[in-house]
């Protein structure tokens, strides 16, 4: 009901305006698949070549049997599937805590964990790793998952979407006796699914493109997960952009297929991390 | 508490054990993954290391900090592409935001999933694409310009434009996502505000002036610092793209950490670097806070 004047064609203006700018968005991931068909001196050819290839087999030969390219995306599905289910699980289970009871050092736990989102990750980055070595966990699962669990933010979260649910809810089903841990997982986190999801996306992309902690306390080729196996092919000498290029486009297809089919999910868990004031 | 009626010992003494058995794996793992590697990185920030033995040597690490022109290099280039970067891009996302609230717009999902995209690639992901874009001799995007009759660029090779080349990747990756968060907020502004504002005589520009950008301010504050936060600890992208150079233009606050740390096993140094790093951000974010309540007020 607007009363100011639309000039006719400026709608098109903008349509088009807009649809240049997608395709300098989109353009980026069209190359890297046509890129993944192709070798290292056709990638780099001029004039470039954007019909597909065919080395995309031999791209993918050399990636899985030269490089071991299968461990990394062994290490990084097991990773970042574990570390979502358990931090789901336990980031729920704080959440339940703060907003539904209160206890003695409520305020000043949850103050803890709060202002701990303000830290920069680099300043555990040795700490951890000594811890690691100490452990002897370098190179190991554990030493991914365990500081991965209990997410300043995912627990932030989890708290504020408890508190929505209703009080009632929880003293009906303990007047019907039911325990404790029945009522958090059978009456609570069924109608938090929404709130769950999105925080299982949020802590999976987290861990799946994690990079700078796993570079340092995985030191084993075989041990890589794959942001690290990537970085790691780009540094040798005379890098194999078939190969990498194949490497990171694998990488994506995951996360991508997760937004294409989740999309309102996908990007509730992503904005979730601006969510924070 | 003190009710007689109310529930029996053992009742009252399961009410009191719940919330503890709930919260007790985030308390054991935030003490010994957050808590603790926090506090010992305050203890080795004061120590260094000779002959294997790590020594006491109070403030001096600090005073290296401040005294460091590497260090200083590096906190240079993260505010050159923190002052060029994060005002650029969240014009554009505004700009972006916009033109997706408006009716006239054809096939809006479609865009959305389009600018949303990148996000979803992983900082080495797209680092590694855009070295290959980006590369000198046989990119792709120098093949564009010099097909425009434009000079090729050495993106990744110049102090400027390896800067540039940071900025570049950073807008293209982070736009979408900026502008998903200003969407969302421009869709609670009161479409009654723009029918008084209409009403008033206010032109398209001045209703933008008025009404959209006073609406959207709490995202602007969100946004601002969040990305303020993130290019503080920019690590992956020149990680991938120029690994800190071409002499040390690209070095960044976290690179500079990583290096002391890991190639010259300096702890101590690093950690002081990590604690002069979160000074920084706490700073600024504070900052960023009384500036924006203050105008509020």
């Amino acid at each position: 009901m607007s009363t100011v004047r639309k000039p006719a064609g400026s709608g098109a203006v903008l349509t088009v305006g807009i649809a240049l700018g997608a395709v300098v968005m989109v353009a980026p991931f069209v190359w890297l698949v046509i890129a993944t068909t192709h070798t290292t001196a056709d990638i780099f050819a001029t004039p470039p070549n954007l019909l597909p290839g065919s080395a995309f087999w031999d791209n993918l030969r050399g990636l899985f049997v030269e490089q071991g390219f299968g461990a990394a995306i062994r290490n990084s599905v097991v990773v970042s599937t574990t570390s979502t289910v358990l931090g789901v699980l336990i980031c729920s289970m704080a959440g339940y805590a703060f907003a539904k009871f209160s206890f003695r050092g409520r305020t000043v736990i949850f103050g803890a964990i709060l202002a701990s989102m303000t830290l920069p990750s680099q300043v555990t980055l040795v700490p951890l790793f000594q811890t690691m070595v100490t452990l002897g966990w370098l190179n190991t699962y554990p030493a991914l998952i365990l500081p991965n669990l209990a997410v300043p933010f995912g627990i932030f979260l989890m708290r504020q979407s408890m508190l929505s649910v209703p009080d009632e809810l929880i003293q009906a089903a303990r007047i019907d006796g039911a325990g404790e841990l029945r009522v958090f997982f059978r009456i609570v986190l069924p109608v938090m699914k929404p709130a769950l999801s999105a925080l299982a996306i949020f802590l999976f992309l987290g861990q799946w493109n994690d990079f700078v902690y796993p570079l340092t306390v995985l030191r084993t080729k075989d041990a890589y997960t794959i942001p690290v196996a990537l970085a790691s092919l780009q540094g040798i000498s005379s890098t194999d952009y078939g190969q990498l290029l194949t490497g990171t486009f694998l990488s994506v297809v995951p996360v991508l297929a997760l937004f294409l089919f989740l999309q309102r999910q996908f990007v509730a868990g992503l904005l979730a991390g601006s969510v924070k004031q | 508490m003190t009710s007689t009626t109310h529930p029996a010992p053992r009742r009252r003494l399961r009410n009191r054990a719940t919330p503890l058995l709930f919260l007790s794996p985030v308390i054991v793992l935030f003490l010994a993954f957050k808590a603790y590697p926090v506090g010992y990185a305050l203890y080795l920030s004061l120590t260094t290391r000779e002959h294997g033995d790590e020594v006491f040597v109070g403030l001096r690490n600090f005073q290296r900090v401040f005294t460091d022109p590497l260090f200083w290099t590096a906190f240079r280039n993260t505010a050159v592409i923190l002052v060029v970067q994060v005002p650029v891009m969240l014009g554009l996302a505004i700009l972006l935001a916009v033109a997706f609230n408006s009716k006239m717009l054809r096939g809006r999902s479609m865009f959305r999933v389009a600018y949303f995209v990148p996000i979803v690639m992983g900082l080495i992901a797209y680092g590694i694409l855009f070295s290959a874009l980006l590369n000198r001799d046989n990119g792709i995007l120098n093949f564009l310009l010099t097909s425009v009759g434009l000079p090729r660029i050495s993106w990744l090779g110049d102090p400027f434009w390896a800067r540039m080349s940071i900025v570049l990747s950073l807008t293209w990756h982070y736009l979408g996502y900026n502008a998903v968060i200003y969407l969302a907020q421009l869709q609670s502004i009161s479409q009654e505000l723009y029918e008084a504002a209409a009403v008033d005589g206010a032109s398209r520009r001045q209703q933008f002036r008025h009404v959209t950008l006073p609406g959207l301010r709490p995202a602007i504050v969100l946004t601002v610092a969040l990305s303020t936060i993130g290019t503080l600890q920019l690590f992956e992208e020149p990680y991938v793209l120029t690994n800190g150079g071409p002499d040390n233009a690209t070095l960044t606050i976290g690179m500079y950490l990583y290096q002391n740390a890991f190639q010259y096993f300096d702890f101590g140094y690093a950690s002081a670097i990590g604690y002069v790093l979160t000074a920084i951000v706490v700073v600024l974010t504070l900052g960023q806070l009384l500036v924006t309540r203050r105008r509020s007020q």
